[in-house]
């Protein structure tokens, strides 16, 4: 090694130094420390784990609660990724044309991207209400919109999607920006049509983005908490139909105390995160448009 | 010629036709939020005549009541300094290991890089009860640092920098390695002042995102005076959840603060948020 390489060898570690201490410490040993957990039962005040082995994934593996949670996520995924990602999309091609007031409707489609899900989900809840709420009055309907337990989880998919549409549609502008405008003109000139045009230049010269969108989006809706937590109250009997496996992995480890339990559901669930991402990842050669 | 004109304007209206009615939905819930605000607990919870605007008037003092009655200023402290703490460790730590990662070489580069790498692949909640409990042996729940605890260094923030310096020209460098400059001068000086806007984009992600955050304060921040707004939203839900003009109050001065720098420096927001999205 030369001298200049041996100094930057020793500034490139210093510089990294503070990163890699605070990931091993806050990210990897925590990762080690959650699986380890997962084979403990949590004891009770003050008294110390006991080993268990296995006997916490028997348990929520055999649990209906557990499968009936993680259905409970897939369902929410299912109505927040498409219909966000395909609204977005429209939006973005409307918002990408030449017309009057545009950073308008980008600043209000995006202004949901700059509140808390606390106070969203609160105002969800308000307007939702069976009895005094704006939705029901103004459509003169009685629909228990979060305590039916057939409809709620459409409804906290709909304040899934409001809240995540602005955010998409700005990534599908970007990706849009980056389509050459003379394949428009092109098209123009051969006298394609608008919808035709869309779907022969702009969807598959987009996919890379909408699948990056879509593998994003899939992998923030499984680990869907803040909505569920502040929709639905512990007495909702929509409830079981309705909670994610974060918000019962919250509810085990930090409400009733169980760690271990805890801990066991969120390692479930990042394996089925791994697996989804690496059947996406396989996917994607097959989907996405290279040119 | 005159046909196509005019299709060509009947297509510009539909289409603001389409964005107002979106616009229009994306609002109904703020609106709906401020007007009951400023509604009587009474005109709130009345269906029968139903009152959409509030009929005894405007009373804007409900935030005032409800600004006192929950300690609203300390929340906006507590959120404040949460929000202060994790941009600076972000863009402290990120900005000096994405320099590294992008411009340096030293011995195991690519098994540390690995590490941001593992970091932004798994679901945070993975995280979250070995944190919690080294925050407790610690003694520091309900505290500032409690809350800034995880945020203390960014897998994600050092993976952008990296990409921001990895754009940055080759020559400039060397102009000034000749010039005898060494590495932390060259980064001082010459590289980092250029990812300005990098650091701008880290800077609005990590507070945006420390700011929507809800479970992390939760658990380490039960105490009503140490917590954040958006925990103490919950709180505030949980004890008084059918006061709906106060609960709408509280919610409004909590994402109020947000909108209002959004509003004013929205192209940074958006950029800042979406396009450090998009890089991942």
């Amino acid at each position: 090694m030369t001298p200049t390489q041996k100094s930057e060898a020793k500034w490139g570690l210093l510089f990294v130094a503070p990163t890699i201490i605070g990931l091993l410490v806050l990210n990897l040993y925590p990762i080690a420390n959650t699986i380890y957990q997962s084979f403990f039962k949590t004891g009770d005040f003050g008294k110390g784990n006991i080993f268990i082995g296995l006997a916490n994934y028997q348990k929520v593996l055999s649990s209906q609660e557990t499968w009936q949670a993680l259905w409970n996520t897939v369902k929410y995924a299912l109505i927040e990724v498409p219909f966000g990602v395909v609204i977005a999309l429209l939006l973005a091609v409307l918002l990408n044309k030449k017309i009057g007031g545009r950073s308008v409707y980008r600043t209000i489609f995006f202004l949901p991207m700059v509140c808390a899900p606390a106070a969203v989900a609160m105002v969800w809840k308000w307007l939702y209400n069976t009895q005094f709420g704006l939705l029901n009055n103004v459509l003169h309907t009685k629909v228990a919109w979060i305590s039916d337990p057939k409809i709620a989880w459409i409804s906290i998919g709909i304040i899934g999607v409001w809240s995540i549409i602005g955010y998409n549609m700005v990534l599908f502008i970007g990706g849009l920006q980056e389509i050459p405008g003379d394949y428009y003109e092109a098209a123009d000139i051969d006298g394609a049509s608008g919808v035709r045009q869309f779907f022969s230049i702009t969807v598959p010269l987009l996919s890379p983005t909408t699948f990056f969108i879509v593998q994003t989006r899939i992998i923030g809706a499984l680990t869907i908490f803040d909505l569920m937590f502040m929709v639905m109250d512990k007495t909702n009997v929509a409830l079981p139909k309705v909670q994610s496996i974060v918000y019962l992995f919250y509810q085990y480890a930090f409400t009733n105390g169980n760690k271990g339990y805890g801990a066991t559901l969120v390692v479930i669930l990042l394996l089925f995160i791994m697996l989804l991402t690496w059947i996406l990842q396989r996917a994607e050669k097959k989907i996405v448009y290279h040119n | 010629m005159e046909g196509a004109e005019r299709r060509a304007r009947t297509r510009k209206l539909l289409t603001h036709v389409v964005l107002i009615i979106m616009a229009f939905i994306m609002l109904v819930p703020f609106a709906w939020m401020i007007l009951t605000a400023v509604k009587t607990t009474q005109e709130s919870i009345s269906v029968d005549p139903f009152y959409i605007l509030p009929a005894s008037g405007w009373h804007w003092e409900n935030f005032g009541t409800v600004w006192k009655s929950y300690n609203f200023i300390v929340l906006y402290k507590n959120t404040l300094l949460m929000i202060f703490f994790r941009v600076v460790c972000a863009c402290l730590t990120a900005t000096m290991a994405g320099y590294a990662f992008g411009r340096l070489n030293f011995p195991f580069k690519k098994i540390l890089f690995a590490l941001v790498l593992i970091q932004m692949m798994v679901p945070g909640q993975i995280f979250i009860i070995p944190q919690y409990l080294m925050v407790s042996k610690m003694g520091a729940l309900n505290t500032t640092f409690g809350l800034v605890f995880p945020g203390l260094v960014t897998a994600f923030g050092t993976y952008l920098l990296k990409t921001g310096y990895e754009g940055l020209p080759k020559d400039l460098e060397e102009a000034a390695m000749i010039d005898g400059c060494n590495v932390g001068q060259r980064f001082l000086h010459i590289m980092m002042p250029l990812t300005r806007s990098s650091m701008i984009s880290l800077g609005i992600f990590t507070a945006v995102f420390a700011f929507k955050d809800l479970m992390w304060p939760m658990i380490v921040c039960t105490n009503a005076s140490t917590t954040t707004l958006s925990a103490g939203l919950a709180k505030m839900q949980g004890q008084y959840g059918s006061e709906y003009p106060t609960m709408m109050a509280a919610a409004t001065l909590a994402v109020l603060p947000m909108i209002i720098i959004y509003v004013i420096f929205q192209k940074q927001f958006v950029e800042g948020i979406a396009t450090s999205g998009g890089k991942l």
